[in-house]
């Protein structure tokens, strides 16, 4: 079991849900004061997205916030370089589209994730049939292989995609891409699908905009991923201090 | 060699495959499989032969150029797609893929475009079968082509311009992929070229396929036989592979031209995108770049799987052909043989008028895929010309 896993089951054996925020690598020259501040505000493992020109799965906030982070420069090499000239308390989890993982190579390109103490890589667009090349490369290494189940998963997706997923099950709480609605859709009925195959911890993304949405999907689930939420705050000027307040209410929330 | 089928996972050597957001996997799958049995159910493929002929004008003819041909000194003979319901080649597939759609039991399409062909032809079928429809236009290639904008909504398509990246058709795919994953129970994304995650560009082909059987029994019916070389312009590659595919197995040369601008096999590499594994123009670091073409159609860093497959296999030929050659092939093609050719399917003349004597040589005979008429680019070329003076 790769050391993501190990920390997430611990949490949850913990009694504890767990909260997992998305800041866009490059988006601002002190980027990773933010990701500080998350865990500051007390989150629980942080996803760092890495920006791609055609971010197939996202909204127009992350959208704007790739473009920021590309328009400054960021690549896969720069952010791992920057990430690598410091630690931090919980696992690091990237978030990103294959291409940039298939033009480096993906030997080297897993190579940088672990070097930069990146544990996990969640790739919207790799598919589970299409996985089987980077899994084998991650198979030697310490960074784990993140699925997406979504409403419209098969009964028998849900067995093959939660049996390959490794750290935790990204449960897609409705049909879009990220930012674009609010609510839990059917997110308890992906959950369920997920637990009566796997006992792997699964997470609610797409949609958790509030939080008391938060605490409602938690409840149901191992914790949820709040993205599109913190970075149109973070476009929007505000500061690691305001962010690690805002993180703080969703903690709170969920703690409840 | 035939045009093949690609294998389980939708690869064609190398290229192709499925790379989308778990959300599409299961249409994906669905639309692979409704594909398949629709294909080999002969009453499937009769109404779309029907249809194709009570409404979509074909088989469309063969013309000799005689003019063109006697100035450069070759036989060049165009297949006449200009000449389809539509004004172009992509009514072949639309008029699949609505038939499919409905067959699916789905009611609604949504589909991207670059210059409007494949937006007006969308909305063309999707009326025809009742269909709902929403054209997903790059803001820039909406100003561009502000006409074709106008027909899809005269035809009660909605057109949604995308605001996103370089404004164009690789962000209309984007937006209506995202679009997509939202409506994906009762819509199916009418994907407009041999591009994309499998099956597409597999069905695409295949839909577009009658252009090239048309074209080999045209050609063998006059008493030409099997020309020396097949041309067709190509972006995703669709008027291409349709012709293509009536001579892949004959000793014809296939030739596709790309726009310089948006040339990936010239200048790309590997990479993913849109679903698919394929020759794409990227950055060093592996970001997509912008194509730039005058033509919206060819507008596209990419090009479908199967055309990169035949490129690393050899069997077909790609080459760039730059902005600066269309507009005077344009020209000479509406003085000499009275067909005004759309600016994409301009690059396959230009580069005929190139090559007329070295690449081909004098005497050889060649089957131009002319895939769309120049009515929507009259205003374009016209400001364009008025800029040169």
């Amino acid at each position: 079991m790769k050391s993501l896993e190990r920390a997430l089951r611990q949490i949850r054996g913990e009694g504890r849900k767990a909260l997992v925020p998305y800041f866009m690598a490059g988006v601002t020259p002190n980027w990773r004061d933010y990701v500080h501040a998350a865990i500051q505000g007390g989150a629980d493992a942080v996803e760092i997205g890495l920006p791609f020109s055609d971010p197939l799965m996202d909204g127009v906030v992350i959208q704007e916030a790739g473009l920021r982070a590309l328009n400054a420069g960021t690549t896969l090499a720069s952010v791992c370089a920057e990430l690598q000239q410091e630690s931090f308390s919980v696992p690091l989890v990237a978030m990103t589209y294959y291409n940039l993982f298939h033009y480096d190579g993906l030997e080297r390109a897993a190579g940088r994730l672990q070097q930069a103490g990146i544990t996990g890589a969640i790739v919207p667009d790799l598919t589970l049939e299409e996985s089987t090349h980077w899994r084998a490369v991650c198979a030697s290494s310490d960074v784990a292989t993140i699925f997406m189940v979504a409403p419209s998963t098969t009964s028998d997706r849900f067995v093959q995609l939660a049996a390959a997923t490794e750290g935790f099950c990204y449960a897609a709480a409705r049909m879009a891409v990220t930012g674009r609605a609010a609510g839990a859709g059917d997110a308890q009925r992906v959950v369920d699908s997920v637990r009566e195959v796997s006992d792997v911890p699964t997470y609610v993304g797409i949609g958790i905009t509030q939080p008391e949405q938060a605490r409602e999907s938690s409840a149901f689930s191992d914790g949820v991923i709040v993205g599109s939420a913190l970075v149109a705050r973070v476009l929007a000027g505000d500061s690691p201090v305001e962010i690690e307040g805002l993180i703080a209410t969703f903690r709170d929330a969920i703690d409840g | 060699m035939h045009m093949q089928q690609p294998d389980e996972s939708g690869r064609f050597g190398d290229f192709g495959g499925r790379f989308v957001p778990e959300a599409l996997m299961p249409a994906c799958l669905e639309l692979e499989a409704a594909f398949k049995e629709a294909w080999s159910d002969p009453a499937f493929v009769g109404e779309f032969r029907h249809v194709l002929a009570e409404f979509g004008g074909r088989p469309t003819p063969i013309t000799h150029l005689s003019r063109l041909s006697d100035k450069l000194g070759v036989r060049i003979f165009a297949k006449r797609e200009d000449l389809a319901h539509t004004g172009s080649h992509k009514i072949n597939n639309v008029v699949g893929q609505t038939l499919l759609t409905k067959r699916m039991g789905k009611t609604r399409v949504i589909a991207e475009t670059g210059a409007g062909q494949h937006g007006v032809a969308t909305a063309t079928a999707a009326a025809r079968l009742g269909l709902g429809c929403t054209v997903y236009m790059g803001e820039l290639d909406t100003q561009r082509q502000e006409l074709n904008m106008f027909r899809m909504e005269l035809l009660g398509a909605r057109v949604v311009p995308v605001t996103s990246g370089s404004r164009t058709l690789k962000d209309a795919v984007n937006e209506a992929m995202r679009e997509w994953v939202t409506c994906v129970e009762d819509t199916h994304y009418c994907l407009g070229s041999v591009m994309g995650p499998h099956p597409f560009p597999w069905m695409v082909r295949e839909f577009q396929s009658i252009i090239g059987q048309e074209a080999r029994e045209q050609m063998l019916s006059r008493g030409e036989g099997v020309p020396d070389m097949v041309v067709a312009c190509v972006g995703g590659g669709s008027n291409a592979a349709g012709i293509f595919a009536g001579f892949a197995n004959t000793t014809s040369r296939l030739i596709g031209a790309e726009a310089a601008g948006g040339a990936a096999v010239a200048n790309g590499s590997p990479g993913v995108l849109h679903g698919m594994k394929s020759m794409l123009i990227q950055s060093e670091f592996g970001q997509i770049e912008e194509a730039h073409s005058i033509s919206a159609g060819l507008d596209y860093p990419g090009i479908g799987p199967e055309h990169a497959h035949l490129a690393a296999t050899g069997r077909a030929e790609y080459v760039p052909v730059s902005d600066d050659e269309v507009i005077p092939a344009l020209q000479l093609m509406s003085e000499l043989e009275g067909i005004i050719p759309a600016l994409e399917s301009a690059h396959a003349v230009a580069w005929i008028i190139r090559e007329a004597g070295r690449a081909i040589p004098s005497g050889s005979s060649v089957l131009l895929n002319l895939s769309g008429r120049g009515d929507k680019d009259v205003a374009q070329v016209r400001e364009m010309l008025k800029g040169q003076q």
